[in-house]
């Protein structure tokens, strides 16, 4: 049955929600604090759990692939309702501030994956 | 005429699926036709989305009645569960791999966010702490600007630059992330997450990777999806003590 891997990634989004918020209430920021990423984490390790036991068959697996294959036509549909008059009628502050801040962070992508990456190996050849 | 109008009010949440595959569909066919698929088909989609958002106002193209379905489509609660949804192609052997990877970028990629949009604003007039705070939060996503600008009492003028800013940001990497990501090395699990820690706008970091390789979207989307909370966390409190201090 298709529905129980959509129920398994409803049960994930949900308890990933509970979990983010409750992380936000807990640091005092009143708003939500990475509760996809903790959903994604809980549907990886839950999915793995269970396809090595034999619970999520292929039937499940494809409930859950249709919502992942969703996700591009929902962006799409996301870029389509976005506030886009605002952006380009709102003054050149916002313009050379969101344009310069996004470019120093796209140059810094590779240095810093190259650091982390170069730490990470150096930390394995000491084991 | 008014009878299909009716029809498209009354289904808008279904009309968005067609109108979404046509428009899908028509980008894939302008990918192969003119641009021998160099430039993929699902970011020309998205940058044909943005274009049809100016025809609308606040919430873009669902402005317009019979497109209002779009925003359901578009909405938070489904772009996330289709974001969760994607965790099933990822391994979680990468992730831990790269996990402390990807939370630094995110600490610094906040940090870098917040200072230079700041900055750009001190430079242009906007020199009290306030306004530094809340333009420098806009700097990192549109979420994080108006949350932090509300919280340290900024002007509304001040919280709608700072969302402008954010918007600015997701439409910017959304467009450049597939034009210039080999070119940064974006074509592995462990850079896509610095990625997504680095940028941090979900929407953005979610679309640009799509264009990219889809492959790559969970990765990127697993550690953007902490900045925006991480953000809200930083900026209105250790960040803006930190600005008052240096100039004042």
């Amino acid at each position: 049955m298709k529905i129980y891997g959509v129920a398994i990634l409803a049960a994930c989004y949900l308890a990933g929600q509970l979990a983010g918020e409750l992380l936000g209430k807990w640091t005092g920021v009143n708003g939500n604090i990475g509760g996809v990423g903790f959903a994604m984490l809980m549907l990886i390790i839950l999915a793995d759990w269970m396809k090595k036991r034999g619970y999520l068959g292929a039937e499940p697996e494809k409930g859950i692939l249709f919502w992942n294959a969703m996700y591009i036509p929902v962006v799409i549909a996301m870029s389509a309702t976005q506030n886009v008059n605002l952006a380009l009628h709102s003054g050149w502050l916002a313009v050379w501030a969101g344009i310069i801040s996004t470019s120093s962070c796209f140059l810094l992508v590779p240095f810093i994956s190259r650091v982390t990456r170069n730490a990470e190996a150096n930390q394995q050849e000491q084991h | 005429m008014e009878l299909v109008e009716k029809i498209l009010e009354k289904n808008g949440f279904v009309f968005a699926f067609l109108v979404v595959g046509l428009l899908m569909y028509a980008s894939s066919r302008l990918s192969a036709t003119f641009t021998k698929g160099k430039i993929p088909g699902i970011a020309i989609a998205i940058f044909a989305g943005l274009v049809l958002a100016l025809l609308g106002d606040k919430k873009g193209i669902a402005d317009i009645s019979f497109f209002s379905g779009m925003a359901f489509l578009g909405s938070t609660m489904l772009r996330d569960f289709t974001i969760v949804a994607t965790a099933l192609g990822a391994s979680f052997g990468e992730i831990r791999k790269n996990g402390l990877a990807g939370f630094l970028s995110l600490a610094l990629g906040i940090f870098i966010a917040f200072f230079t949009g700041g900055s750009i604003g001190y430079a242009m007039g906007f020199q009290d702490a306030i306004s530094f705070t809340t333009i420098g939060a806009g700097a990192c996503t549109f979420i994080v600007g108006p949350v932090t600008g509300s919280a340290i009492g900024a002007s509304s003028e001040l919280i709608a630059i700072s969302i402008a800013t954010g918007v600015i940001k997701t439409v910017m990497v959304t467009i450049l992330t597939p034009v210039i990501a080999k070119r940064i090395g974006l074509t592995n699990p462990h850079t896509a997450m610095v990625y997504g820690g680095l940028i941090g706008t979900t929407s953005g970091v979610a679309a640009g990777l799509a264009a990219t390789d889809p492959k790559l979207v969970p990765y990127g989307a697993l550690t953007a999806t902490f900045y925006t909370g991480l953000g809200c966390l930083l900026c209105p409190s250790l960040f803006y003590f930190l600005v008052r201090a240096i100039l004042s």
